[in-house]
């Protein structure tokens, strides 16, 4: 057989029917279902008088639009608790294994798979959200769906998909310190621009990918989207079999054996070829700030925020313009001037333990500054559990964070938590829309390192001065 | 889904690239469980201001909208389509899309026309100083033409999305007719792969 790419190898295993004039019948081995996307679905699939054929391949959980905080006291927002309540009813109705609101393993459906472990190598994972690439990390071909999708997928068990090109984004070298996943993903969006992944699956490749843990793996997955790729991926090592083995839904015992022999099989051939190619140096990468409302508009920590007139197109310098206005920020305005009036630490790309254990650490024994309001949302209930057994809740609470419970939250701010027009944002979340975050906020994206730096400043500061000495 | 065949009318000019679907629909609206009624919702935000393009009577119930590059980047909500849809458009014709939007797009029934560069500038300038200028967008000869002139293009299409346009068919229906394929696929699935129902009970125990 010719060599392979990784993700060329999951979707040749995956493929249900080929007929020449229609796309590929993919087989999908997990469906992950959540609030927000599913109501039509279902409603649909009812109208049809069809049912959902692999229940026990699907799994749902609520997180986009639950509250973070009383959630013991009656939904301030009637339209949310209906669709909460229509999704228990949903999974009921058909089945479907449902993590709910007070289930001490209920979270952002992409954090709550992989800790699972339902999340595993050579698997083809979809979900009605964009972020799913998330699951990407674990050697998964994962990737976003609409709710025509998600009734495609609950009513077949598969999907009708055009294979995407492949691209390899390669980062070797070595990460300095205080330089982190999010710093590097951030760098890499720069580089080829939000719309530089349409069509393609990125497969990110090289020494700094290596080393990284499995949470940082994820975050870069995570974001994948934000340059426009169908899905990112990374090739299953030891690192990834440590991280899998012994959760829950992971293969025990000899099942385990076999299973890691078969994910052992999976990484790109040597002598595969990718259809592009993009290289960066992991030693010259620095802590990453956003400062406009794409994820693109990025500079290192120690710049400033760049001149529209110096953008290499027409439409990018109109752009550029328009989120500078948005944002409220002048060209040349020194990175580290710009103070912040809001810090959100959370969201599927940043709210792992991992995450929360890097920003307590900068925290420690410090104030939050009195213009900023903080809070930390984490991933699911399990990180919330386990943060709390370490004392990072605690380390947090003396800092001056709010501590809440798991989800979505400020991320996309479908729940109360939202910035006000104007507030400034550090956000360790993975878009800077206008109005992402709240109608007229402004955010900016960073590590969780360098939210918790800024939320103790008052303004942006590189970490590097802090954890570097 | 309704048979798409060619839309003939005048275009709202969206001259901005990366456009995301937050814009289009923004979160607030997503909470509805209902598939119909977002038109209203469509651009929230950018509408508060006067100056913004569909706040123009001359654009209003257009059939096709004009936009930048990487058109419905970002979240895979499928409201904003719903919205688009809604609104009345029923084709875009931009230099790019967002890929999950493209597919909502496809499944159902609004038409994507990615022209290059060059010709939506041409087609954006003419929009805007034009605002009832009819263009003809045609799926079935894979056209976009400007009414009353000789301007015309050619687009492509993948094959399969146009067929599925053109006759309205419902994908699952197609799929379901592959029931046995899947089947037999299902039958060679490893054992190991994990099943969400069978392992809840012994991951509760
Ligand atoms: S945390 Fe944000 S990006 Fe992730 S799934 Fe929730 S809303 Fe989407």
């Amino acid at each position: 057989m010719s060599p392979q790419t990784l993700s060329e190898k999951i979707w040749e295993q995956h493929l249900v029917r080929q007929q020449t004039g229609q796309p590929d019948l993919l087989y999908i081995d997990m469906h992950l279902v959540h609030e927000v996307t599913s109501p039509q679905a279902f409603e649909s699939l009812r109208i049809a008088g069809r049912t959902v054929r692999r229940p026990d391949l699907t799994f749902s959980t609520v997180d986009h639009n639950i509250p973070t905080i009383g959630r013991e006291l009656p939904n301030p927002d009637p339209t949310s608790q209906k669709q909460i309540d229509t999704l228990r009813d949903n999974c009921n109705q058909f089945g479907i294994p449902f993590y709910d609101m007070f289930d001490l393993r209920q979270g952002i459906v992409h954090i709550i798979g992989p800790e699972q472990g339902m999340t595993q190598p050579g698997m083809v994972i979809v979900c009605g959200d964009s972020h799913t690439s998330t699951h990407g990390a674990f050697g998964a071909l994962a990737f976003g769906i609409g709710t025509s999708e998600v009734e495609h997928v609950l009513a077949t068990q598969s999907l009708m998909q055009a294979r995407p090109k492949t691209m390899s984004v390669e980062v070797n070298g070595t990460l300095g310190v205080g330089v982190t996943a999010k710093d590097v993903i951030l760098a890499i969006i720069r580089k080829i621009g939000v719309d530089g992944g349409i069509g393609h699956v990125i497969e990110y490749r090289g020494d700094v990918i290596r080393a990284l843990s499995m949470e940082g793996r994820m975050t870069m997955c995570n974001m994948s989207i934000e340059a426009g790729a169908r899905a990112g991926l990374i090739a299953p090592d030891q690192t990834t079999f440590d991280y899998v083995k012994g959760r829950p839904y992971a293969p025990q015992g000899e099942d385990w054996e076999k299973a890691v022999a078969y994910w052992k099989t999976l990484p790109t051939d040597e002598s595969a070829t990718f259809d592009k190619y993009v290289e960066l140096d992991g030693n010259t990468i620095e802590p990453h700030v956003t400062w406009g409302t794409t994820p693109a508009q990025s500079v290192p920590v120690s710049g400033m925020v760049p001149d529209p007139d110096e953008a290499v197109s027409p439409s990018a310098r109109e752009t550029a313009a328009r989120s500078l206005v948005y944002m409220g920020l002048t060209a040349g305005t020194k990175i580290q001037d710009i103070t912040i009036n809001r810090v959100f630490l959370g969201s599927c790309t940043n709210s792992r333990i991992e995450d929360l254990r890097a920003a307590a650490k900068v925290v420690q024994g410090k104030r939050v500054a009195s213009t900023v309001s903080a809070m930390v949302v984490p991933g699911s209930g399990l990180i919330k559990q386990q943060a709390e057994r370490e004392g990072l809740d605690q380390i947090f609470k003396d800092a001056g964070f709010e501590w809440r419970d798991a989800g979505c939250s400020m991320c996309l701010g479908m729940n109360p938590d939202i910035l006000l027009p104007g507030e400034r944002c550090a956000s360790t979340s993975n878009r800077n829309f206008e109005g992402r975050q709240g109608a007229g906020g402004r955010t900016h994206l960073v590590s969780p390192e360098m939210a918790a730096a800024a939320a103790i400043a008052g303004h942006f500061v590189d970490i590097r001065d802090i954890v570097g000495k | 889904m309704e048979p798409v065949h060619n839309i003939v009318g005048n275009a709202i000019p969206l001259n901005r690239a990366d456009v995301d679907t937050d814009q289009i629909m923004p979160k607030q609206f997503l909470k509805r469980i209902e598939r119909s009624g977002f038109g209203p919702f469509t651009f929230y935000d950018w509408k508060k201001d006067p100056d913004f393009v569909t706040n123009q009577p001359q654009y209003y119930g257009a059939p096709i909208m004009l936009a930048q590059q990487n058109f419905g980047c970002g979240s895979s909500r499928e409201h904003a389509p719903w919205g688009l849809e809604d609104m009345g458009v029923k084709s875009i014709i931009a230099p790019s899309f967002g890929d999950i939007f493209r597919n909502n797009c496809a499944k159902i029934g609004l038409l994507c026309v990615v022209l290059p560069q060059s010709d939506v500038d041409y087609l954006m300038a003419r929009a805007e100083e034009l605002p009832a200028g009819q263009i003809v967008v045609s799926l079935e000869s894979q056209t976009v033409s400007v009414a009353g002139t000789e301007w015309q293009r050619h687009f492509d299409i993948d094959p399969f999305v146009r067929q599925c346009l053109m006759n309205g068919l419902d994908d699952i229906g197609l799929t379901m007719q592959y029931d046995d394929d899947i089947a037999i696929f299902e039958e060679s699935r490893s054992p190991l792969l994990p099943l969400t129902l069978k392992n809840e009970a012994s991951a509760k125990a």
